[in-house]
């Protein structure tokens, strides 16, 4: 089947999307940005095709199975991508010992190692068995990052070294794994999650098919901040505010105004009925109240970044908070906090702040006209989506406000229709 | 003459024109020649070399020196004097080179004011910076009440207060630094070649209405207006220079060749666009490059009429020597209301064939960024030509950012690609 490829390599994650040639989605694939552009690129590439072919497996198997099968299968799955890296990551770790552990804490060192991996080894087979595991992040960092450190800080009075020394060798070496490039792809590992799943005779003759399923990749587009590290010819790279623009214009087709608010920039697109840009504001080079300025507060308050809409939606009294600089973020936020005041109201003041910001970038681009279309990372927190709510009601009246659930991966999909568009004429 | 690839005739000769300058500036203390320090707006220059004297024009050292690359030790030592951060870039830039021992751009030394001429009061930070090197210099100062021009027009009674003003106090003022007597008819030869050098600088710059276009009407007028916007004004060598230019591009013109450019000769012009607001000068060239690469031609900018306006029929005129010197004053562009600078950018869409238009603010400089997004809005409405904004500094580096400045370019020529495919689908 022919298909169409978007790339959106953002400053945070890199996400993907594959559609066939009536536009429709077939699979979609994120992983953090890290240092290598390329290779998040490749990574994210990768992610959508193998979801490509699992929603080509889903269909197949829900004649074949049931959901079950399915969903037992995906998890076979991941843990199979995941031993690989934890393998890598495992040796990396044993030669960093060698290399730079003091020769007195050696031993030690590689037996707390070796004890870390084999209970992380033995944690993701228990979860295959589970019934409903817990859900994870989606990236390799972040979900072997927790086991690490929480199995590192058990093991390391016992062994004799200190969890700073086990932590300091996870964070050396997780950033070469995350810049090798192994195979992580649908049919290098499907006939081994296939084994672990114990599927029937239909389930495998099904995962076959999709396994040799024919995507062929007829045209890509890339965008976002790494765009002109994507090794694609000029003419296959569009920019992210194109992109946002197309995007939000095939999940909500009605969309005249779109506001994006990323890791580090904000911006503010108007689009005509077909979704091409008439107009846009961003924020200048500086990032303040851009998502990245969430993500510090999240940290100076030793929180996640998800926890922290739902706390500021408790908030009755929220804060005034003019500043969104993020250099500053955490000097306003101590600040708040030595004058007593509470972390709900805080956190709701600096909600509104960042939409405030974003909200003079709309009115810069030409104002918010009906349907409005809010997308990025800062779309999924419900503290930001309220006071968006609010503010665009006191200045424009009322409008619609659309937010995606898939909304991260808006330019993704934007430039996947550029590279569909693009074939088309 | 060293020949540099794509550099033009012209631009070799002016460079030539203006080392000489800045070296007989070094000598006027042995040569006695009087120095008067002026703006670059609606300035003087025939009056004031009547009188045998040499002007200076500080943004005109500061926006050389930055061209250069050396303007952020001026600005840095500026600061540490006491200008804060927001002071204008221009201002600090000049202030930083007097304490620094006054050493100009090409490293001559600049010699002290015998005058200071204050010819355009629309842009109040020109007062309070004479201040500052009037407290330096302890010089007399002359400081001519320019009418703003609020209503579009300049009136009679306009006209003649600044004509009051320049034969009572400006002329007995260069008498006295000069002492020489006023010589009418030595202004009107100069008024003579100037307005021969307009006639030819007007050609040139609506050369651009042709397709290809052999000029950047933005980049390459910046050189283009250097001299008549300068010392040269009224000056043999100025003449000779706008009659050698307007041969060179007349030449191109009929060649069908388009201008050099930092990327070379921009020959095949996929963009047509209108510019306002002054470039950025500490990377120029980096900055011309971003529109070069994208094949885009400035067809006409406001900047380049920044010192005076003559395509819309002014000229001095040696029948009226002091009357034309009082229109020249007052039309400067900035000295213009908004509704006379829309109306002046709508005839500039129209009449050079614009595809787009955009506005480059800078940080610096309010006489100019005031109102520029109403502009931006309004000359949309009555072209239909989409329009952009872009942000920087006059010669604060720490204000240009490279990636923000092109990512915003880029999508903007992007956009007006898609337009241009929707329009023609």
């Amino acid at each position: 089947m022919k298909c169409f490829v978007g790339i959106d390599l953002g400053s945070t994650t890199t996400k993907a999307v594959v559609l066939d040639a009536e536009g429709r989605v077939l699979g979609r694939g994120i992983t953090n940005s890290r240092s290598n552009y390329d290779l998040a690129a490749e990574v994210a590439r990768t992610e959508a095709f193998v979801s490509a072919r699992f929603n080509h497996l889903e269909r197949e198997v829900e004649r074949a199975g049931g959901q079950e099968a399915l969903s037992r299968l995906l998890l076979a799955f991941r843990m199979e991508q995941m031993k690989v890296q934890l393998q890598s990551l495992r040796a990396r770790i044993e030669d960093e010992i060698g290399r730079t552990v003091a020769p007195a804490l050696r031993a030690g060192a590689a037996e707390a190692v070796a004890g870390i991996f084999r209970r992380i080894d033995a944690e993701e087979e228990a979860r295959l068995g589970e019934s409903s595991p817990s859900v994870r992040s989606d990236f390799f960092r972040d979900a072997a990052g927790s086991a690490y450190a929480r199995l590192a800080e058990e093991a390391a009075p016992a062994a004799g070294v200190t969890f700073d020394v086990l932590l300091g060798l996870y964070d050396k070496c997780i950033v070469a794994v995350e810049n090798e490039p192994l195979a992580l792809g649908f049919q290098e590992h499907i006939g081994k999650a296939l084994e672990r799943a114990g599927a029937s005779a239909a389930v495998r003759d099904a995962v076959h098919a999709s396994a040799t399923a024919d995507f062929d990749v007829a045209a890509t587009v890339g965008t976002g901040y790494g765009r002109a590290r994507l090794p694609f010819p000029k003419e296959q790279i569009r920019s992210e505010i194109l992109c946002h623009g197309l995007g939000a214009h095939v999940l909500f087709p009605a969309t005249r105004t779109v506001l994006d608010i990323g890791g580090q920039d904000t911006k503010a697109i108007q689009v005509d009925a077909r979704g091409i840009v008439t107009g846009f504001q961003m924020n200048d080079r500086c990032a303040a109240g851009c998502g990245r300025y969430l993500g510090y507060i999240a940290d100076e308050m030793n929180m996640g970044l998800h926890e922290l809409g739902p706390l500021a939606l408790q908030s009755r009294r929220p804060v005034k908070i003019s500043s969104t600089c993020t250099v500053f973020a955490g000097a306003e936020l101590r600040e708040r906090l030595s004058l007593g005041e509470r972390r709900e109201d805080i956190l709701a003041g600096l909600h509104r702040a960042v939409i405030l910001r974003a909200m003079s970038l709309l009115a810069r681009s030409g104002g918010i006209e009906d349907e409005f279309t809010f997308t990025g990372g800062v779309a999924r927190n419900a503290a930001g989506v309220r006071a968006l709510e609010g503010l665009v009601e006191e200045n424009y009246g009322k409008r619609r406000i659309n937010i995606s659930a898939d909304s991260i991966y808006t330019g993704a999909l934007g430039a996947a229709h550029f590279a569909l568009r693009g074939a088309a004429a | 003459m060293a020949e540099e690839p794509d550099k033009d005739r012209s631009m070799l000769l002016q460079k030539e024109m203006i080392g000489a300058h800045y070296r007989r500036l070094e000598a006027a203390p042995e040569t006695g020649e009087p120095v008067v320090y002026t703006f670059v707006p609606g300035n003087l220059t025939e009056l004031i070399r009547s009188f045998g004297a040499l002007p200076v024009l500080p943004e005109i050292n500061a926006l050389q020196s930055a061209m250069r690359g050396r303007s952020m030790p001026f600005i840095a030592a500026a600061e540490k004097a006491g200008h804060s951060e927001d002071v204008c870039s221009y201002v600090k830039c000049d202030v930083g080179m007097m304490k620094a021992g006054n050493v100009g751009p090409t490293g001559t030394r600049l010699p002290k004011p015998d005058l200071l001429l204050l010819s355009y009061t629309g842009c109040y930070t020109f007062m309070k910076w004479f201040e500052l090197l009037r407290e330096e210099y302890q010089c007399p100062t002359v400081f001519l009440q320019v009418p703003y021009q609020g209503d579009g027009a300049e009136t009679p009674a306009q006209r003649a207060f600044m004509v009051r003003q320049i034969r009572e106090s400006l002329i007995p003022a260069l008498e006295k630094v000069s002492g020489r007597k006023y010589d009418e008819d030595l202004l009107r030869e100069n008024l003579a070649r100037s307005a021969a050098s307009e006639d030819d600088l007007v050609a040139v710059l609506q050369s651009a209405k042709k397709t290809p276009s052999p000029i950047d009407a933005y980049f390459g007028a910046v050189y283009y207006v250097g001299p008549i916007f300068s010392a040269f004004r009224g000056t043999e060598e100025g003449r000779a220079y706008y009659a050698e230019l307007r041969r060179e591009v007349e030449e191109r013109a009929a060649r069908g060749e388009g201008p050099s450019t930092p990327s070379g000769r921009l020959d095949r012009q996929k963009h047509r666009l209108v510019v306002e607001g002054p470039p950025n000068w500490t990377h120029f060239r980096e900055f011309w490059r971003m529109f070069a690469d994208e094949g885009a031609v400035v067809v006409a900018s406001t900047y380049s009429k920044v010192g005076g306006t003559y395509d819309f029929g002014f000229r001095h005129d040696p029948g009226d020597p002091l009357g034309s010197l009082a229109d020249y004053c007052s039309g400067c562009y900035t000295n213009r209301s908004l509704p006379s600078r829309v109306a002046m950018l709508e005839s500039y869409v129209k009449e050079y064939g614009a595809d787009g238009f955009l506005v480059h603010s800078v940080k610096s400089c309010n006489s100019f960024s005031a109102g520029q997004l109403t502009i931006l809005r309004e000359v949309e409405r009555r072209t239909g030509a989409p329009g952009a904004f872009i942000e920087s500094d006059l010669v604060d580096a720490r204000y240009f950012s490279a990636a923000n400045l092109k990512n915003r370019l880029e999508s903007y020529f992007q956009m007006l690609d898609a337009r241009r495919a929707g329009a023609t689908a």
